[in-house]
């Protein structure tokens, strides 16, 4: 059994870890369940984010690239395919990705690099019972402000309204005279920038490779699986389970932890196939 | 269909070749040993993406268990022959394929993809931290040996890829009579449309689980063989990689073509041997690759053997084209006199006086709106008995509860005098009850002639059986009822033509044709007349009441001519109620149907004719 403050800080770890995996997760979420397309290239995405806050680091770079990306990418294929069968959005997708990937590896090398965490978030913070990475403890504080705000403009803004309908009827709406498409264009953008926000603000924490997307990308889809398709509070709280399960585990033994995420992936779907906020039916 | 080997000699023709011609062209003995390998996990992943529309993005698991399981006994000296250790690799490959695949083809579409995924990574941790003591962790396992044959080993190089193509080869054959067989026809019919295949009483499920196994089989083999023919398992067989590696060579090369895998890696891996040797070029491989992937799946999404296939195929169609008439006048239409079907559902042994189908108080409530509520009637053996009602009466939905397509609210169906309330469609077409649908759940991209095949395959061999190695057509029960239903709605001299091809009056026809072919005993026809011609509307009329001679029919229609010529008792619904139950006569005089029909207009008409009165 592990003392009591290794669990806790684990436990922390498992939330920064957690909230991470959340805002990675909703980007996902947020398209599959607006869009009906699952992106196989959200992991690439967060590993341009990453490489966008190395360029950042090491020189004048831009946080706007991976609003060109999506713009990009949504126009250019993943529009093509929203009528198509779902396997052809998923092999579209997963080719993007891994040109996305092969681009970045000829541009930055395959070789792992460092992002200096940045001045105002470097030093530890002693919490009274625990010392923790100071960054680490902001990170928590960002994002959860970045998820609030995603759900403010999908919930409680007209757009979000009116990507709910186009959805339902893409036609009706149209003939209502409201531009489907550029809703669906918007949707598809915030939930890029998402997956490329996260990899910026991860960045500092691991290294930054050009493979490193598709170990995100596979735990951001068991967060949804958990979490229920489609559903923004699913792929929040879907995110901090997943980062707890993963951390705490870590604490008894770390050989487990990322199987024992999967082990819990597939007892839900034994017990509860449509995740813990999804309804049957959709997607 | 005469049994042709084209294929199959042409395969042992290339195989025999390929070392002869292919060295000049930059392959190693190495790289062909490979490009095998990758084709026979395609094979199996070929049967269940291409043939079954089933999207695995977690083939890796198996071939890295099937892998591991061979280089493991082999390297702890637990079994001493290859043979035997790769045999227990594919076993143990199986055995986690039909775990994996328990879970995963429970959902549909994207879901099974995310399953199939996590599984494969899941395998990927497992062997690379808590088995590490027996699989080696992230070094793998080296010095697998090579087999032996007859005393002779049968090392790298020229020896091994001879039995590489053999074993390739074996399973190339395995694939194609899978394919071929009644088996591979249901697995065929799943990909076109799964709803359809589990109403005719075919249990989706359980062939999807087999199909999930045999791919998880053949990439247990490929992964036992990636250790012989390297000497050494590497644990990047797990990886996400290789089942991504896998989908991309598959749909470069060619969806549902069972070649496609093998000659997607044969570019692949050429492409990755030879533009290495490129300067300054050397690391963009696998971007051009990915970019020659995108092109495929937007441009030509039939992939490189596909387009062949396509083309030939095509081609083929248009010579047979040339003999086939096309839908000429009325003779055409005109149904024959309904030969005897030759496979019955099993007729439940009860008193005359059971009525065939029974409904008791049925009702279906979505949310706040009660589409069908508390309706019961009796329909007598042997009968016609209509449904009638206007537009949003609940009809449909009453006809899905009585082939237990959708669960009812409350109330229950019973046939023959047994409940089949809750068993869902697949065992309600197993027991008799067959059912036409408003609108068309064809098998499109299949021949008419296999369209009504699936639906005869389940009444002949019941929900679920593996006769991989049959022919689908060898069946003489299940041909006799084919012909006959294909005969009975004048569809023979279109038997061979695929289903989208039809003309829609065909096309519903075909509808009809395969619930006929379950052999049912109650027969649902929803509108079936909708959107037919004046002449096609008699052929059909005279049809329904050639079939009605042998058994049930319960039938909704909106042509009142046709209900009041055929029916017997009518069964009139209004916004979900039952308004009225009686004799065509009967239903004609009755006041409440009168003005539910012509509605507000009625009470209109009655207070005029007052005035002038």
């Amino acid at each position: 059994m592990p003392s009591a403050p290794l669990l806790l800080s684990q436990a922390f770890n498992g939330l920064a870890l957690g909230t991470l995996l959340a805002l990675v997760s909703s980007g996902l979420t947020i398209i599959l369940g607006t869009l009906g397309v699952l992106n196989f290239a959200h992991g690439a995405l967060f590993m341009l984010g990453a490489y966008a806050m190395y360029v950042v680091a090491t020189a004048t770079g831009s946080y706007v690239l991976a609003v060109v990306v999506g713009v990009a990418l949504e126009r250019g294929l993943v529009r093509l395919f929203y009528a198509r069968p779902h396997e052809d959005q998923i092999l579209v997708t997963f080719g993007a990705g891994i040109v996305f990937t092969e681009i970045a590896r000829a541009i930055f090398g395959g070789n792992a690099l460092t992002v200096p965490t940045p001045s105002w978030g470097q030093g530890i913070v002693h919490l009274g019972f625990l010392f923790y990475p100071t960054y680490r403890l902001q990170l928590i504080g960002i994002i959860a402000a970045l998820l609030i705000a995603l759900y403010l403009v999908l919930y409680r803004t007209s757009i979000g309204l009116v990507v709910r309908a186009g959805i339902e009827d893409a036609r009706m709406v149209g003939i209502l005279g409201i531009n489907v498409r550029r809703a669906f264009l918007a949707v598809f953008v915030i939930g890029v920038v998402t997956a490329g926000v996260s990899g910026m603000l991860y960045a500092p924490i691991i290294s930054v490779e050009p493979d490193m997307g598709s170990n995100f990308l596979v735990q951001a889809f068991v967060v949804i699986v958990i979490g229920g398709l489609g559903s923004f509070p699913g792929a929040v709280v879907g995110g901090i389970v997943a980062g707890e399960i993963i951390a705490l585990t870590s604490a008894f033994n770390a050989a487990y932890s990322d199987v024992m995420l999967y082990a819990v992936m597939a007892l839900l779907l034994v017990l509860r196939p449509q995740g813990l906020f999804g309804s049957e039916g959709r997607v | 269909m005469t049994r042709r080997l084209g294929p199959e000699l042409a395969m042992a023709l290339v195989l025999i070749a390929a070392p002869f011609v292919l060295p000049h062209l930059g392959f190693s003995f190495d790289l062909l040993q490979r490009i095998l390998d990758w084709g026979i996990i395609g094979l199996g992943f070929d049967l269940l993406f291409g043939a079954t529309g089933l999207l695995s993005f977690g083939q890796a698991a198996f071939y890295g268990t099937g892998g591991f399981v061979s280089a493991y006994l082999l390297t702890a000296h637990i079994v001493g022959s290859v043979w035997l250790a790769l045999a227990i690799g594919t076993v143990a490959a199986g055995v986690f394929g039909l775990l994996v695949g328990w879970l995963a083809v429970r959902r549909i579409g994207i879901y099974f993809t995310m399953i199939t995924l996590a599984f494969g990574q899941m395998a990927f941790f497992l062997e690379n931290s808590p088995l590490a003591g027996l699989t080696g962790g992230e070094n793998g396992l080296p010095g697998v040996p090579v087999p032996s044959l007859a005393g002779h080993k049968l090392t790298a190089g020229e020896p091994l890829y001879w039995a590489l193509a053999i074993i390739f080869l074996a399973g190339f054959v395995l694939a194609r009579r899978i394919l071929h067989s009644p088996f591979g026809t249901v697995l065929r019919a799943i990909k076109q449309n799964t709803a359809r295949a589990g109403m005719t009483g075919q249990s989706v499920p359980a062939y999807k689980l087999a199909v999930f196994v045999i791919a998880a089989l053949y990439a247990g083999l490929a992964g036992g063989l990636l250790g012989v023919l390297q000497s050494y398992m590497p644990p990047d067989a797990f990886m996400l990689d290789t089942s991504g590696q896998l989908v991309v060579q598959t749909v470069i090369g060619g969806v549902g073509t069972l070649i496609g895998p093998l000659v997607g890696a044969t570019i692949w891996l050429w492409l990755r041997d030879n533009l290495q040797l490129i300067p300054h070029l050397g690391a963009l491989w696998k971007l051009v690759l990915g970019l020659i992937f995108i092109a495929l799946v937007v441009v030509l999404k039939r992939g490189i053997a596909g387009e062949v296939a396509f083309l030939v195929s095509r081609r083929r169609a248009h010579a047979a084209g040339e003999g086939v008439p096309e839908e000429g006048g009325e003779a055409a239409v005109m149904p024959v006199k309904a030969p005897a079907l030759a496979l019955h559902a099993p007729f439940a042994v009860t008193g005359p006086d059971v009525p065939a189908l029974r409904a008791i108080s049925l009702s279906k409530f979505y949310g706040g709106l009660h589409a069908v509520e508390g309706v019961s009637f009796d329909v007598r053996r042997g009968s016609i008995h209509a449904v009638i009602g206007p537009n949003g009466a609940g009809k449909s939905t009453l006809f899905k509860m009585l082939k237990d397509e959708i669960p009812p609210t409350a109330g229950q169906v019973e046939l023959f005098g047994s409940r089949i309330t809750g068993l869902g469609p697949t065992r309600t077409a197993q027991l008799g009850v067959g059912k036409s649908n408003q609108l068309n759940q064809l098998f499109l991209d299949m021949t008419a002639e296999e369209n009504v095949r699936i639906a005869a395959l389940a009444r002949a061999r019941g929900t679920f059986r593996t006769d991989l190695w049959r022919r689908a057509n060898s069946l003489p029960e299940v041909e006799l009822q084919v012909r006959a239903a294909i005969e009975t709605v004048g569809l023979t001299h279109r038997a061979q033509v695929p289903a989208h091809v039809l003309p829609y009056g065909e096309k519903r026809r075909l509808e009809i044709g395969i619930a006929l072919a379950t052999g049912p005993n109650v027969l649902l026809l929803d509108e079936p007349l909708a959107g037919m011609s004046p002449a096609e509307r008699v052929a059909t009329r005279a049809l329904v009441r050639e079939i009605a001679r042998t058994r049930t029919l319960v039938i909704v229609e909106h042509d009142m001519d046709a209900i009041f010529e055929l029916a017997e008792r009518i069964t009139v619904l209004y916004e979900g109620r039952l308004l009225a139950e009686g004799t065509p006569e009967e239903i004609q005089r009755n006041q409440a149907v009168q003005d539910a029909y012509l509605g507000g207009m009625h009470e209109e008409g009655m207070q005029g004719e007052g005035v002038h009165a």
